[in-house]
């Protein structure tokens, strides 16, 4: 007999230190892994809503973020390994070729 | 047995969460991701949604973290090396994050009996899983989003295989 509120504060305890990561860290892999972590968050949170509400939406929205989040990991690692290919890095703060 | 189940793993995903924050290496981090997502399956599991939490396993923990590794060996990443480009980061960032939790714990906890409690295992259907229910919504009102995904999936794939060539 868990209260849905520790499940919503777990859920947003995990999404506020995947922020504090995801503006702390320089490495862009690290980066990158900060944002799953907060995808994985805000998962934990529909389906706590889904158990709530007894109804099966909840569930199959997070299918289809997880969907989502494995076409986006295959194409942003890509965009990484041509990143290192060009810049030698993967320091963000390295790679500022648009800033200018 | 499902707070004891929750007080563990949410204990372990939060030790996870704050592993991946405070560790140097990307490798470290991306095993204590694997942790928070293993807990989570766990969590899933408790709140009754058995087909997510093995899914969580297989997808998360076994495709897209192997990716990560992969990535992490592949370009031999080593320490990250502290830089001061991200002053502002520390300055509005964390008080940011921790505003955010602040408000919403705040209305987590202040509308915390209207949210009701959880049982172990769920409602939806008490004698087999809710495997059933999720794939009757899933193939019958929700077909198209699912062959779209699949089309997603696919136009991912070709993006990729394109982005990582030798010859950009």
């Amino acid at each position: 007999m868990v209260p849905i509120a520790y499940y919503l504060i777990l859920a947003a305890i995990l999404f506020c230190i995947g922020i504090a990561a995801f503006l702390i860290k320089r490495n862009v892999v690290t980066i990158f892994m900060s944002i799953e972590l907060m995808l994985n968050a805000v998962n934990l949170t529909f389906v706590a809503f889904s158990h709530m509400w007894h109804q099966v939406s909840g569930q199959i929205f997070v299918f289809f973020v997880m969907v989502v989040a494995a076409a986006e990991a295959a194409v942003g690692l890509a965009i990484i390994i041509a990143l290192f290919r060009t810049r030698q890095t993967l320091n963000v703060d390295q790679v500022n070729l648009l800033k200018n | 047995m499902q707070t004891a189940l929750f007080i563990i793993f949410g204990l372990l995903a939060v030790a996870g969460a704050l592993n991946l924050l405070f560790q140097r290496h990307p490798i470290n981090s991306a095993l204590s991701l694997v942790v928070v997502m293993m807990s989570l399956a766990v969590l899933y599991w408790s709140l009754g949604a058995e087909f997510l939490a093995a899914a969580q396993v297989i997808v998360y923990a076994g495709a897209i973290m192997v990716l990560f590794v992969f990535v992490v060996m592949l370009l031999n990443a080593g320490e990250e090396e502290r830089t001061h480009g991200s002053r502002i980061a520390y300055i509005a960032g964390i008080p940011g994050a921790a505003a955010i939790f602040c408000l919403l714990s705040f209305v987590f906890l202040s509308s915390k009996t209207a949210l009701g409690t959880t049982q172990l295992g769920g409602y939806l259907s008490s004698a087999t899983s809710n495997i059933r229910d999720v794939s009757h919504v899933l193939f019958t009102s929700l077909l198209l989003p699912f062959e779209v995904t699949s089309i997603l999936i696919l136009i991912a794939i070709l993006g990729a295989v394109v982005l990582a060539r030798k010859e950009l």
